[in-house]
């Protein structure tokens, strides 16, 4: 009798190992979600990563070293290794990179768009709704060492811009926008009026009279032989914006591809018209708006708010050589409208985004350390590097913050007329910023409308022409390239599609072999019973 | 039968196990958003070999062989190219001397090479290539290029650039000392791309170090170096150790690392522009 219950319970484990096994081979096994513990362990040391982005400016990598210090003396137990990078592209590349080999950092800063394709991995990132809510460790929570916003204290419209499909898939950081930067100076000799909001009708207007020449050849605002008038630099802001202006598709919240529509194809030939004069250009194609800017090359350029310092005569950054620098006046005016009566900029700017682990406390590390880049030392602090606006209100309106706005133009450095007027400008307009949907695929689309745009310039500037069957075999092009509209909406799972053939075999097989086992176990109990009645 | 149904069982789970051994596609990241670099180190370590060991010979290309690239149908000369306005169209006949990190873009791979000739140099900006091409142009491949010219702060490059790898001579340069031409920025612009050496230069204090990682120190160890040299004059010059040329496992990446300021060094490399001379080091030795 013993041993048969051996040969049973033997049976019975080969079955729950064979069970466990197959169940680990379809797919990856999904981490589960994150659940806060019931209180933080400050009793062993952990690690964590941080990917952080700066904008070529070591003010910033200053105040996120004198962050990570600040917080590690808050968390003794607690060791944030800073990792920095210069570019959102290259944190995307590297966060795909390692989703494969479960080496994502804890935290990183990163767009919207971007969370969006690492939400295609099942439990890569750790969903906030409840976290930010937490009576002890959410924002404002009472276990905090340090004096964090509560959740009514971020921008409501910031923190909307996080939230995808019902999920609060990270946390806004710094908010930016794109500002129309102008050389007053030039345009004014030129005997135009800078209006309060221009529109692109007057952008182009001004672009094309910059384009005057002296009889020996130099140009006439300048005396230089080099005149771009208006440069762009990020032409992918550049299209959507200027088909949110028009009230034109683009993308919808379903991941649904609008943009290559009647609106679309207007607005790149009037780009290609100016590009073909040479009145416009591009970043790509020519460099920095700023560099051109400074050496007063260019009148005007949209640039991010997070530019700031690098444009004007006065600049406290700048690439281009002291001797090629000119003399004017820089005033910043919002991005070129449609309707000078109802503004419309892009919301961009870092976000912070938290990546789920298996051990809960690593990533109730991660979610202090996010909030600690929340307070307002932090946030004060990395606002005056740039262009850039604190995205809480607790930060905005500290009176600290309201002084340093209220010195603008007291010196070139930290008070920085240009930095601090994109900031009040972002500020004032706060409502009329928008985003645009972000789903998988949607980083793919945004590259698409800046490649369309650039791929019209430079064919005009090479002697091509950009008309209706130009277009429909440009759209049909990026389509492919970008392959727009493939991509599914995720809802947090990966889809993997129908068992192959050759596991619906193996399943099958296994099938069979177990209904054997069990066919042969019934038999033999079935065989002992009668042998045994027949006793 | 209990044999039968044990090997039954076995079977089914060595044939689970292989399954899981796979890689399934549904876990490959979404190669739209993907683009890794490959270091280009390998190159890196055949071409300065060959540079180091200093031959003259390397050039196996004549001037009549050139010649006869720029009269074949629609090629340029370098003369040519070099005279050509921006967004032209251009055809060259060229020879690799090194390459950056192969990467791939929306599913296209991308490299950007260091070409030149007997008279001139050209800089072929993220030119599609297959990984397979890629390797085959090493240092001395000659290759036809078509693209347009293009300018960007200062650098002349060629762009939207299409290629045919050609068979038959070689030529790698040599590297040509522009020492005493430093403070000329129009000598130097005369080079622009080529293959350039600078002797008995100085490490100036950048920034408190004798290098940057990035150009203002807000880049990680891994990225771009960028550090500065004192001519006898005392007038000082940027220099760079682009990472996607030679990586921080690099030789040169390496010394570079190691530079004290004061020290005296000898440097080579591709004479880059961004807004003025920044050469894209290949070479540094200290003295």
């Amino acid at each position: 009798m013993m041993k048969l219950v051996i040969k049973k319970f033997i049976c019975f484990a080969s079955l729950a190992l064979t069970l466990c096994m197959l169940s680990a081979c379809h797919g990856s096994d999904p981490r589960s979600d994150f659940e806060m513990p019931d209180h933080f362990d400050d009793s062993r040391e952990m690690e964590i990563v941080f990917w952080a982005k700066n904008d070529t400016n070591k003010t910033q990598v200053q105040v996120y070293e004198r962050c990570v210090e600040e917080f590690e003396a808050l968390y003794p137990n607690i060791h944030v290794n800073l990792k920095l990078y210069t570019d959102y592209s290259a944190i995307y590349n590297d966060v795909i990179t390692n989703i494969s080999t479960d080496t994502t950092p804890n935290v990183c800063i990163t767009y919207p768009d971007h969370i969006a394709t690492y939400m295609t991995g099942a439990g890569e990132i750790v969903f906030l709704d409840d976290v930010i809510n937490d009576p002890r460790y959410g924002l404002g929570g009472s276990e905090l060492r340090f004096d964090g916003p509560t959740a009514g204290e971020i921008v409501p419209r910031y923190l909307d811009e996080l939230k995808l499909r019902g999920h609060l898939m990270g946390l806004p950081f710094m908010r930016s926008s794109e500002a129309l930067y102008i050389n007053k100076t030039y345009v004014e000799a030129m005997g135009y009026e800078i209006p309060d909001v221009p529109t692109w009708d007057w952008v182009w207007e001004v672009s094309e009279a910059a384009l005057a020449m002296n009889d020996d050849g130099t140009y006439a605002v300048n005396g230089q032989d080099v005149m771009i008038p208006f440069i762009y630099k990020s032409t992918d802001n550049m299209l959507i914006t200027m088909l949110q202006q028009s009230g034109a598709g683009y993308s919808d919240e379903g991941g649904n591809i609008l943009i290559f529509n009647d609106m679309t194809g207007r607005i790149l030939k009037e780009i290609a018209s100016h590009g073909q004069t040479r009145a416009f250009s591009t970043f790509k194609i020519s460099s920095y708006p700023g560099n051109f800017m400074n050496a007063g090359q260019c009148i005007l350029a949209v640039d991010s708010t997070a530019g700031a310092t690098w444009i004007g005569s006065e600049a406290p950054l700048s690439d281009i050589h002291e001797s090629k620098k000119v003399e004017f006046e820089t005033v910043v005016r919002p991005v070129p409208q449609y309707d000078a009566g109802n503004v419309q900029m892009i919301s961009q700017g870092p976000s912070i985004c938290i990546f789920n682990k298996d051990d809960p406390q690593e990533v109730l590390a991660s979610w202090l350390f996010a909030q600690f880049l929340l307070t307002n030392e932090v946030q004060e602090s990395y606002s005056e590097t740039e262009g850039y606006v604190p995205v809480t209100l607790k930060a905005q309106n500290d009176p600290a913050y309201l002084e340093y706005l209220s010195l603008a133009g007291t010196d070139t450095g930290l008070h920085y007329q240009v930095k601090i007027d994109c900031v009040k400008m972002i500020i004032e307009n706060t409502d009329n910023t928008f985003i645009t949907p972000v789903f998988n695929g949607s980083a793919s689309l945004r590259n698409a409308a800046g490649q369309m745009v650039e791929n019209c310039v430079k064919t005009v500037r090479r002697g091509g022409t950009v008309d209706d069957a130009y277009l429909e075999s440009m759209y049909s092009d990026v389509s492919q390239m970008y392959r727009l509209g493939e991509q599914k909406i995720s809802t947090g799972s990966k889809d993997l599609g129908p068992l192959p053939l050759t596991a619906v075999i193996l399943l099958s097989c296994i099938g069979i072999a177990w209904l054997c086992m069990g066919i042969y176990v019934v038999k033999n109990y079935q065989m002992r019973y009668n042998s045994n009645r027949s006793k | 039968m209990k044999k039968l149904s044990a090997i039954a069982l076995a079977a089914a789970l060595m044939l689970s196990m292989t399954a899981c051994g796979s890689t399934s596609d549904a876990n490959t990241p979404a190669s739209d958003a993907t683009v890794v670099e490959t270091p280009a180190d390998d190159t890196a370590a055949v071409t300065d070999e060959i540079v180091t060991e200093g031959n003259d010979d390397a050039a196996q290309t004549t001037d009549a062989e050139t010649d006869a690239d720029a009269d074949a149908e629609g090629v340029m000369s370098y003369a040519d190219f070099a005279a050509a306005a921006v967004d032209t169209e251009v055809t060259i006949i060229t020879y690799v001397q090194d390459k950056q990190g192969w990467w791939e873009n929306e599913g296209v791979g991308n490299a950007t090479f260091y070409t030149q000739d007997q008279d001139g140099a050209y800089f072929l900006y993220n030119m599609p290539c297959s990984q397979e091409d890629y390797d085959l142009m090493v240092p001395g491949t000659r290759i036809k290029v078509t693209g347009y010219k293009a300018e960007w702060s200062g650098e002349v490059e060629i762009v939207d650039a299409t290629y045919e790898i050609l068979g038959g001579d070689t030529f790698v340069a040599t590297a040509q000392d522009l020492t005493d031409k430093i403070s000329d920025n129009d000598a130097l612009a005369a080079h622009m791309n080529q293959y350039v050496t600078f002797t008995g230069l100085t490490v100036a204090d950048r920034d408190g170090a004798a290098f940057t990682y990035g150009w203002d120190g807000s880049r990680s160890q891994g990225d771009d170096i960028y550090f500065n040299l004192a001519d006898a004059e005392g007038n000082v010059y940027t220099f760079v150790v682009e990472s996607y040329l030679r990586g921080a496992d690099t030789d040169v990446y390496k010394a570079v690392e190691a530079f004290n300021v004061g020290d005296t060094v000898d440097i080579t490399g591709f004479m880059y522009w961004y807004e003025g001379p920044q050469v894209h080091v290949t070479i540094a030795t200290v003295k």
